[in-house]
């Protein structure tokens, strides 16, 4: 376990050497949240409220769902894939460690340096720009840290199931890609899984992606109420827990399949 | 002509890098479709609960939308250099550029190709009849030409921004993260300026022009007189601000030093 958790010290570090570029990364995120500010004061007009969230419940939604994203969000995919291409996972296999705990302790330094150094200073100036509600009840925060928690997981476990595919399609950047963008869409950061018709939704229901940023963001805006809370946790949980089968599946065969590519 | 000649070499040799991977090519443009889709589904999604943005309908954003595709098919494909200062400035590959007969730009354009890139065109393209069907628009015998001149001055507005900032890395080879945030600020290009305020408009008209690329000069096809004169600034604004990029460039090489080892 010590192993473990000197992983999460070292990438916390070694992200905290570059940490200048994290200030422009705040202004990136500041832009996007005010696109979507400008767009949804336009897209509400004069109405009070939309599929049951007012205008300020909906900016404060994008405010922390783009916050929350600098948490669970890392390249861990794109590093497994060039790991596979370079043929260094070679000499991975014969460490003394679990290659896809130690692939997800390294994101887990990665996202506490972004919510350290990102995400709270980054929620401090788009508060003092924009008008954003925060919720006074300190339950509200637990619950919203525990979903986190959850979320950063679930796209952990996506991660590291794109990342290995590699192993089988050799170059796979597209596919990395791909699921940036249906991520992006699905998990609720560009538009709450409320407003989507009604069919959408009810197929959204079966797939893990609200897990990732919809269900912490209502819960921050205090959107979802008592046994909605906690029906959205467990959707988390119950996701966390049936991913673990693909990944395991997906370890052994490519421990089989393995190609190493020049070297 | 030489420079001709060594474009379609380029092309080819292209082609034949990319034709090694071909599922991951075909993955990428499917992903790139997603990407489109994913824009537009927002717009969808979004129409279902109001009927007006700030007094534009939901086929006129659509319209816009898909008119910004096209150029910013045709930049991504050629002009897409936000990677410059780390490949060409720090690894110093920009001594090898330098070495050659070539205008150096031309050189990193063409290593730089993406042309799946273009396959935005014909989405934008489907995604402007589509909305321009449901709007009755009607179009004359030189709209196609305008159209055509909108398009590449949308691509040079964009071309030139990218290359503005490639430049910077002449001057200082510090990693900086303004070229993902370009990307960002595009994005408020796709939709009516009109829902900003006066300083974000400002500056996407003046400083840096992204209502070039999407909604000037859709608002010419949409009948939109207001926007008039900002729908025929494009060809020019494009012009203007490529041909200074390309000075600032030519600037930059001779102030260029090398990474050193």
């Amino acid at each position: 376990m010590a192993k473990y958790i000197e992983m999460i010290r070292i990438r916390f570090l070694m992200m905290l050497a570059y940490r200048t570029n994290y200030y422009s990364g705040i202004l990136i995120y500041s832009i996007n949240i005010g696109a979507y500010y400008f767009l949804w004061n336009a897209i509400y007009g004069d109405k009070g409220s939309i599929e049951g969230m007012t205008a300020l419940q909906m900016t404060s939604y994008v405010a922390i769902a783009w916050m929350a994203r600098a948490f669970y969000y890392n390249n861990i995919d794109r590093e497994i894939a060039q790991e596979i291409k370079e043929g260094k996972v070679a000499v991975e296999f014969i460490r003394p460690y679990n290659y896809l705990v130690m692939k997800t302790m390294q994101g887990l330094g990665e996202g506490i340096f972004r919510l350290s150094f990102f995400s709270i200073p980054g929620m401090v100036v788009v508060a003092l720009i924009f008008p954003i509600t925060f919720s006074a009840k300190p339950e509200v925060w637990l619950l919203f840290m525990l979903s986190l928690l959850f979320s950063f997981m679930i796209n952990m476990q996506i991660n590291l199931l794109t990342g290995m595919l590699t192993f089988f399609f050799f170059n796979n950047a597209g596919l990395i890609r791909a699921k940036r963008v249906i991520i992006d869409l699905f998990s609720g950061l560009l538009l709450p899984i409320s407003f989507y018709p009604g069919w959408a939704q009810h197929i959204m229901g079966f797939l893990p992606f609200q897990a990732i940023s919809y269900i912490p963001s209502m819960i921050f805006t205090e959107s979802f109420a008592g046994s909605e809370i906690v029906n959205a946790l467990f959707f988390q949980i119950l996701w966390v827990l049936i991913l673990i089968v693909p990944i395991q599946v997906l370890w052994l065969a490519a421990r089989k399949q393995l190609v190493v590519q020049g070297g | 002509m030489k420079y001709v000649t060594i474009f379609f070499q380029y092309v080819a040799q292209y082609m034949k890098s990319r034709l090694t991977y071909r599922t991951d090519m075909v993955i990428e443009i499917v992903s790139d479709l997603l990407f489109q889709a994913v824009n537009l589904i927002f717009i969808l999604v979004v129409f279902d609960h109001t009927s007006f943005l700030n007094g534009w309908t939901r086929d006129e954003i659509i319209f816009i939308y898909g008119f910004f595709l096209v150029p910013f098919a045709i930049f991504g494909a050629f002009f897409n250099i936000w990677d410059f200062n780390e490949r060409y400035i720090v690894k110093g590959e920009m001594d090898r550029i330098l070495t050659r007969p070539i205008h150096s730009l031309f050189q990193i354009i063409l290593e730089r190709m993406e042309l799946e890139s273009l396959f935005g065109v014909v989405t934008g393209m489907a995604v402007m009849f589509y909305a321009a069907r449901d709007l009755h628009l009607s179009f004359s015998w030189y709209d196609p030409f305008l159209f055509a001149a909108f398009v590449l001055g949308g691509t040079f507005v964009y071309a030139a921004i990218f290359v503005l900032i490639a430049s910077i890395s002449f001057w200082s080879d510090s990693p900086t993260s303004i070229m993902p945030m370009m990307y960002n600020i595009g994005n408020y290009g796709r939709y009516p300026v009109d829902i900003y305020n006066h300083v974000i408009r400002f500056v996407l008209t003046w400083i840096l022009p992204f209502a070039f690329v999407g909604v000037y000069p859709s608002a010419y096809f949409l009948g939109r007189e207001e926007w008039y004169s900002y729908a025929f600034l494009t060809p020019l604004m494009g012009l203007l601000f490529f041909s200074f990029s390309v000075v600032m460039w030519n600037i930059g090489v001779t102030k260029y030093r090398g990474a050193g080892n």
